[in-house]
């Protein structure tokens, strides 16, 4: 197979690299804000922002970073950034920083963003750390999401609840009430829920990659020995 | 020499481009947070006060008290405001550590007399789905406060029904909304006698 490099990157950040379901890394926002799906959204969102300002200020840092001041030089940026986004998100969009918390300014400790910083830009163009950066910051945000619209689903029997808070409030009519909260899986919203639900995504996702392999392998057998 | 020197002008360089991106956003952002927070206050402190007008806006007059039956050592801001130059209600800040986990914060407005007017939960961080039920956007079990006073509810009463008190628990949860009805009460207590620190009469 002859993928651009792109479309490689690409690839590994959105499922076979995916740093939310194959690396593991992040775990800690990952689980704590992934109760409802906008709560995972705007973490996402915040996420892959932090990861794309500080992979391409690494990057084009490159050629005058010492290795000695290199970790430091990093934190530096990382912590700059996401003070940057939380203070901005502080004035236009309060009432999803409020909900997000603590975990907005934790994204500077999320193991994410110094491991691509370090494992990738560190080494490579800033086109690529660019790449990189949205493609594996789009695999944490839809991870986030899904798992967010899982728990949300079967805890409240809601989809996109307080959707308001992300796109104000003409985005209100958003919500759907699937069934009544009192019916919800309360587990679901707590903490061990979002074990039990990461857990099955990987599962899924492993299942799906072997039987995917499954599949695809005696056909390749078939048309070597055939054609 | 010559290699930490150009070192330690990188990080310098680094350091100082961090300090002045932080000041400009800063800078941008700060008059847009402080307002967006002053409105939210302010509106949030307007639903728990008695129909206008008022000589002063509640933000004004705000004062911090640090009183233990109020919940907190910590000063906590209460807000006053007068009509004809009298007091006419107030909105105390309250807290309690006795919820399933950690700090239940409020802010309980009440009129002159001590009749409350409204309750608001601001934060806490009780069980999603069972102890949130204290949120008016979850439900208006909150709302059963209004209207309640020292005098309509016998100093028994203040407890969930069944303790044999006059409110309702939610199914499940018992901690919170005892938490929260007794931060209530012990604030009406405090407030019937100590009415004269809260106003300036």
């Amino acid at each position: 197979m002859s993928d651009s490099p792109f479309t490689q990157l690409w690839r590994s950040g959105l499922w076979t690299d995916n740093p939310a379901l194959v690396k593991l890394l992040g775990l800690c926002p990952l689980l704590a804000v992934s109760n409802n799906a906008v709560n995972g959204m705007g973490l996402g969102i915040a996420t892959l922002l932090t990861l794309l300002v500080a992979n391409a200020l690494t990057s084009m840092l490159r050629p005058i970073l010492d290795n000695s001041i290199r970790i430091p030089v990093y934190v530096l940026i990382i912590a700059t950034a996401v003070t940057v986004i939380e203070l901005t998100m502080k004035a236009w969009l309060p009432g999803l920083h409020a909900s997000l918390g603590i975990f907005l300014p934790l994204i500077v400790t999320n193991c994410l963003i110094i491991g691509r910083a370090e494992a990738f830009a560190s080494r490579n163009p800033v086109r690529d750390s660019i790449h990189d950066a949205l493609a594996m910051g789009t695999g944490f945000l839809w991870v986030l999401v899904v798992l967010g619209s899982i728990r949300e689903m079967v805890g409240q029997g809601t989809l996109l609840d307080d959707v308001e808070l992300l796109f104000g409030d003409y985005a209100r009519p958003w919500t759907i009430q699937l069934f009544d909260a009192d019916y919800g899986m309360l587990v679901a919203l707590l903490p061990p829920g979002a074990f039990f639900t990461l857990g099955i995504l990987l599962a899924l996702k492993n299942c799906g990659d072997q039987s995917s392999v499954l599949v695809r392998q005696p056909l390749l057998w078939l048309r070597r020995s055939f054609f | 020499m010559n290699r930490w020197f150009r070192t330690g002008l990188v990080l310098g360089a680094c350091v100082m481009g961090a300090i002045a991106v932080l000041v400009l956003v800063y800078s941008l952002t700060q008059n847009r947070i402080e307002n967006t927070q002053q409105e939210w206050l302010s509106s949030s402190l307007h639903t728990l006060l008695p129909e206008g007008p008022y000589d002063n806006d509640p933000i004004d007059t705000v004062q911090w008290l640090s009183v233990a039956a109020l919940g907190s050592t910590e000063p906590a801001p209460v807000y006053t405001v007068y009509q004809n130059q009298s007091p006419y209600a107030a909105v105390l800040t309250i807290s309690t550590q006795d919820g399933y986990n950690g700090k239940i914060q409020l802010l309980l407005g009440l009129d002159f007399c001590g009749t409350i007017i409204g309750a608001r939960v601001t934060q806490h961080s009780e069980t999603p789905g069972l102890g949130d039920d204290i949120e008016l956007r979850r439900s208006d079990w909150i709302t059963e406060f209004n209207e309640v006073s020292l005098s309509t509810t016998e100093n028994n009463d203040w407890t969930v029904k069944q303790a044999g008190g006059t409110f309702d628990a939610f199914t499940g949860a018992t901690i919170t909304p005892r938490a929260v009805i007794k931060a209530i009460h012990r604030a009406l207590q405090w407030y019937e006698v100590n009415r004269h620190l809260v106003f300036a009469i």
